[in-house]
């Protein structure tokens, strides 16, 4: 039996799995990223997952078109940004604790439209496999990377984008003030609240997307609460990744890979009792969490809403 | 009249209105939404107004529902007092109950309040040890509460599934082939008071009781003192000799154990034995957000945290008889709440100028008379 774990499908399954996994994570871990680097925290990231996975489903489901429902998740995650950054950046309100108002709302808000408009769990065709021409035909590689849906893809291909648009443009440089030093980036003529209120926004849609790609691309279905706790560790990666958008995706990789594989040791019977094995990737953020802290040092407005003064 | 009515936008006490007015704006939003799924709110609301306090039963069961988030609240009035955001009431309230149900099973045979009395103790200490770790996490290796004490709720909700499927599964579930994960039922002798025919337990009374003496503690001794104090500037407390991390500990181990209490007293007042069905919420019902919502709509204060709950409890209990009455799903009312957590901390900002203004009022109250008052309330309002 252990011998059947470490045999070469497994671990090529457990590979493949665990880049899917990774999905959610990326688009909400960087969308969070560029709203902290701008100096706000949004807990909500849970409630903006679950409104945009389900947003994403039910038009999916309606109108047959995977691309509407794309769309329409990103138009509720802006909305729910907009609500967010509006909170934050004019009401000043604090910012761990609306979070968590936007939590329950999505919560609740997503749980209460699937009863009331679908009342059962149903499943569509979401976004199919790719198969890249001849990279997906490479043995080993080819089956662990180039056979999975485009928002997979996309989610791989927006971590050097975000890294470029945070670190070798304008917006980015901004960004990056407005986070640091908001009093001297207002001086400069920066719109501190124009920059946040963009980037919260932003992370609204990531988050949105994020939840859209397990409703319509990496499991089809929707179901109450399908996140379970998600977009949180999705926040925390964040930390772990030390602001950084390559610093995230190891850690989503990290993190998911050590939930794939516990998945695969549920599925093969390996003899831990399977809520140890559900217990790992929780306990394993904790220790990250520790291990990370004093290594690197957030955004020095973070949670810090701007007054200008004078 | 103008005059006058200014005066009581200024005076302290429409502070106290301000959650209600929050909770009004969330229930008009509400009845937007329903529109919209095609309900009409008035029915809705009349549905769970009549389920939350139509009869003697009614009444009961909100106050129930009241007791854990009364509990965890007063919890989460100490560490947010200290700037400690705890999330993790769910977690703590679940280690609470595991730690007094396997009390109230395991220990030999004893007299039943005392059993009860323990039981309160172990549970108590449960949650502060799930509280504690956070605290310990944040004060000495700079950890986002917030993270970690998220983190504790999921590993919390599995070692509850752990224990409940394994080693403290009914002895009768695990011949039969459904295993119902859960514990055997505890003894009559263990089971909190009751004001029979209805499900009202002894519970509210320990936590009316404690309010109070969360109250005493927060604003009459020096711990509660130096909680506040470290929430309020903990640069200016550490000059002033407190030692803000072992604050932040104790407002966390504090914060958790009330939740391990609320825990406890579910078990031996309500439920009588322990059972979950795998889900995050399943034996809390989410007391530990809720129990956040209700601290906040309180305005922080462990007084105020008493009618909060109640009313918390009046919607959650009210949503079950909405859901048969008007078909509208209790997920509604967890929408709600999210709403008005939204509104009470949007509204801190309208708060704090009032304050400010009342500061300038009083100042100009006692200094000599000045020329233009009117002026002066006018420059302030910008």
């Amino acid at each position: 039996m252990i011998t059947d774990f470490f045999s070469a499908t497994v671990l090529i399954g457990i590979l493949a799995s665990g880049i899917r996994l990774a999905t959610p994570y990326l688009y909400a871990s960087i969308g969070e990223t560029f709203g902290q680097r701008s100096g706000v925290l949004n807990l909500g990231v849970e409630g903006q997952m679950l409104m945009g996975a389900f947003t994403a489903f039910y038009i999916t489901l309606r109108t047959g078109n995977v691309w509407l429902g794309l769309l329409a998740a990103i138009g509720v995650g802006a909305l729910m940004g907009l609500a967010m950054a509006f909170v934050s950046i004019h009401l000043r309100a604090v910012q761990g604790i609306s979070g968590i108002g936007f939590y329950l709302f999505g919560l609740g808000m997503s749980d209460l439209l699937f009863q009331k408009l679908m009342g059962e769990v149903k499943t569509v065709s979401g976004f199919g496999a790719i198969e890249i021409p001849f990279l997906s035909s490479l043995p080993v590689v080819g089956e662990i990377f180039f056979r999975q849906n485009l928002l997979v893809y996309l989610a791989f291909l927006l971590v050097p984008v975000a890294w470029f648009v945070l670190n070798k443009t304008t917006l980015g440089l901004k960004i990056r003030a407005v986070g640091e030093n908001p009093q001297a980036a207002d001086t400069l003529g920066v719109s501190v609240a124009g920059i946040r209120y963009l980037t919260v926004t932003m992370g609204g849609v990531f988050s949105a997307i994020g939840g859209a790609s397990l409703s319509i691309a990496n499991l089809n279905v929707f179901q109450q609460n399908m996140t379970s706790g998600l977009g949180f560790i999705a926040v925390a990666l964040v930390y772990f990744g030390g602001w950084k958008p390559f610093g995230v995706l190891f850690g989503a990789l990290l993190f998911s890979m050590v939930n794939s594989l516990q998945l695969w040791m549920q599925i093969l019977n390996v003899p831990i009792p399977s809520d140890f094995a559900v217990m790992m990737p929780y306990v394993l953020t904790i220790i990250v969490l520790v291990l990370t802290v004093g290594r690197v040092r957030g955004p020095s407005a973070l949670t810090k809403p701007f007054i200008r003064e004078g | 009249m103008k005059n006058f009515l200014a005066k009581i936008n200024n005076s302290k006490y429409f502070d106290g209105f301000m959650p209600v007015l929050a909770a009004l704006s969330a229930l008009a939003i509400g009845a937007v939404m329903l529109l919209f799924l095609g309900v009409n709110p008035l029915v809705a609301y009349r549905a769970m107004w009549v389920g939350a306090f139509g009869s003697s039963n009614a009444l009961a069961e909100t106050i129930v529902k009241a007791v854990p988030l009364l509990l965890i609240g007063l919890g989460i009035c100490i560490s947010f007092r200290a700037k400690v955001i705890n999330i993790g009431g769910e977690g703590q309230m679940i280690i609470g109950a595991l730690a007094a149900t396997a009390f109230g099973l395991y220990v030999p045979e004893m007299p039943g309040w005392l059993v009860i009395a323990m039981a309160m103790v172990a549970g108590f200490f449960g949650g502060a040890f799930w509280g504690a770790i956070p605290g310990f996490l944040k004060a000495y290796f700079n950890v986002n509460e917030i993270l970690s004490t998220v983190m504790m709720n999921a590993i919390a909700v599995q070692l509850m599934n752990f224990f409940l499927r394994g080693p403290m599964i009914d002895p009768n579930q695990a011949e039969l082939l459904s295993k119902i994960p859960q514990t055997a039922r505890l003894p009559e002798a263990y089971h909190l008071a009751r004001w029979l025919p209805t499900r009202l337990h002894a519970g509210v009374i320990i936590a009316v009781v404690l309010a109070f003496v969360v109250y005493l503690l927060l604003f009459h001794t020096t711990l509660g003192y130096r909680i506040r104090a470290v929430g309020f500037n903990p640069d200016a407390s550490r000059y002033g000799g407190i030692r803000v991390r072992r604050q932040v500990v104790i407002a966390l181990l504090l914060s958790g154990a009330f939740a391990g209490l609320a825990g406890a007293i579910q078990i031996y007042g309500l439920n009588y034995r322990m059972i979950t069905d795998g889900s995050p919420t399943g034996f809390t019902g989410s007391a530990g957000f809720n129990g956040i919502v209700t601290a906040l709509f309180g305005g922080l204060h462990p007084l105020g945290a008493i009618p909060a709950s109640f009313f918390f409890g009046a919607l959650l209990v009210g949503a079950n008889s909405m859901q048969r009455i008007s078909q509208v799903p209790s997920a509604f009312v967890i929408a709600l709440n999210g709403l008005v957590v939204i509104f009470v901390v949007s509204s801190a900002l309208w708060q704090e100028a009032r304050q400010r203004k009342r500061r300038i009022a009083e100042v100009r109250d006692d200094s000599p008379p000045p020329s233009e008052p009117d002026q002066a309330t006018q420059d302030v309002s910008v």
